[in-house]
């Protein structure tokens, strides 16, 4: 405990490019821009495939892929390919593996509307893409928002390890402290990291509340998390 | 990378198993170590656990809770907070791991036994099996399809998570990761990810091998 009071007591630690809100403000500009990408590609593309059914399979595969992928190899990978100096090499990896996660869960989501309900909007007289998006995505959001959020979490995580590739951000206080062998700083980053992680659970299930209509969340749920 | 091959053979057959550590397949061995320990663990736990909270169902409730937020937890956080505790050993990456798979398998366990149909559990009571013979011999056989799935995601994110684990200085394969950054060669980097990347397609495979082999009623329905 007192390594904690050592890290977050020290003045130094709260001021400067390495003081904790610089580095949070790094880690949370990469990550919602990682985020924003891997939505706005595995959002549509899910609605897409779970309204017409067509490539299922490539999310299935995707999806197992992702969470066999090891994080930090496909990290050193792909910025020693393509070479450090930018941002941009970083947010490859982190879109990467945030779009399974979307990808399935959108796809699960539009997929699992009860066949009925689409059939009444469509003798409803609604088109194709008015039953997506205003019968489908509305049954469909808490799936749908379920891998924004396990997206989100990845992204945070994985940001954190970008560290270990010169990325800025709180993952910074974790890999120096681990090669400089200041734990205070290791344990100090990881709680600072941990915090942020649960603010994002926190902030969606916040969400969750407010967006999903009570009659879909009158019904139970399915739950289908895939891992990180 | 001017010129330079994506993997060079020459250093793949001269570390495979040279003696050393660091060779490929003391690493690969200590992954595997590292990797099925946690699932093991974490089965063990979760059957009793996941029972419980089947019979006591006010119990699920804040256990889901907890392992929820446990499963949000950045792996690489609980490395570096359980570094202070049990120090650079192989328990550092096995007990934060073991968290995760808890976190898939309780939710598994007691899914897979709700998912009992009552008529089923009816029909073994009247054929007088008691409970603890009713749980061995019908819920959980009949479970199987449900915990083995639950089984397969901790058993893939368990192999791919232990490789993070080199950056507090355990990490089995992940190591070759480190090793490929600081010297900027590729090869040690793709032998990882590929090695990885096979153990997890062999050990789902050999997960659906024991499904089809623990449930094979369900094969005997279909073909029927």
């Amino acid at each position: 405990m007192n390594w904690l009071s050592g890290f977050f007591g020290d003045p130094a630690n709260w001021s400067g490019p390495d003081g904790i809100p610089a580095r949070l403000l790094e880690h949370l500009e990469f990550s919602a821009a990682a985020f924003l990408i891997a939505a706005l590609i595995a959002v549509p593309l899910g609605m897409l495939v779970g309204h017409t059914g067509r490539g299922a399979l490539l999310v299935v595969v995707s999806a197992n892929a992702a969470r066999a992928l090891p994080t930090l190899g496909l990290l050193v990978l792909v910025v020693l390919l393509i070479g450090v100096g930018t941002v941009l090499p970083v947010l490859v990896p982190l879109v990467v593996l945030a779009v399974p996660p979307i990808l399935v869960n959108t796809y699960e989501g539009v997929r699992g509307v009860d066949p009925d309900l689409r059939d009444a909007a469509y003798g409803m007289g609604l088109r194709g893409r008015q039953v997506l998006l205003r019968t489908s995505v509305p049954v469909a959001l808490p799936l749908i928002l379920l891998g924004l959020r396990l997206a989100a979490i990845q992204v945070v995580a994985t940001a954190t390890v970008a560290a270990f590739v010169g990325l800025g951000g709180l993952g910074r206080f974790i890999i120096d402290g681990l090669a400089t062998k200041e734990y205070p700083s290791v344990i100090g980053g990881a709680v600072l990291v941990a915090a942020l992680a649960l603010a994002v659970q926190f902030a969606f299930t916040a969400i969750d509340r407010i967006a999903v209509s009570p009659g879909v969340r009158a019904r139970p749920g399915r739950d289908t998390e895939i891992a990180r | 990378m001017n010129g330079e091959p994506i993997v060079r053979w020459d250093w793949v057959a001269r570390n495979w198993a040279n003696g050393s550590p660091s060779a490929i397949s003391a690493l690969l061995g200590g992954h595997v170590v590292m990797a099925f320990l946690p699932v093991v663990l974490g089965l063990a736990v979760a059957l009793p656990l996941g029972l419980a909270c089947v019979r006591w169902p006010r119990l699920y409730q804040p256990t889901a809770a907890l392992m929820n937020v446990t499963y949000s937890l950045p792996s690489l956080v609980l490395f570096s907070i359980f570094l202070s505790v049990t120090g650079l050993t192989q328990a550092t990456v096995v007990i934060p791991l073991t968290f995760f798979a808890l976190a898939v398998l309780i939710p598994a366990v007691v899914d897979g036994l709700t998912s009992v149909p009552e008529h089923v559990r009816q029909s073994a009571v009247a054929m007088g099996f008691r409970p603890v013979r009713r749980l061995l011999l019908v819920e959980l056989p009949v479970a199987v399809p449900v915990v083995l799935a639950g089984l397969r995601v901790a058993t893939v994110s368990s192999i791919s998570l232990v490789s993070l684990g080199a950056l507090i200085g355990q990490g089995g394969l992940g190591n070759l990761f480190i090793d490929g950054w600081q010297r900027q060669f590729p090869t040690p980097i793709v032998v990882g990810i590929s090695l990885v990347l096979l153990l997890a397609v062999a050990s789902d495979g050999v997960l659906v091998l024991a499904q089809r082999l623990l449930t094979p009623w369900s094969r005997a329905r279909r073909s029927a």
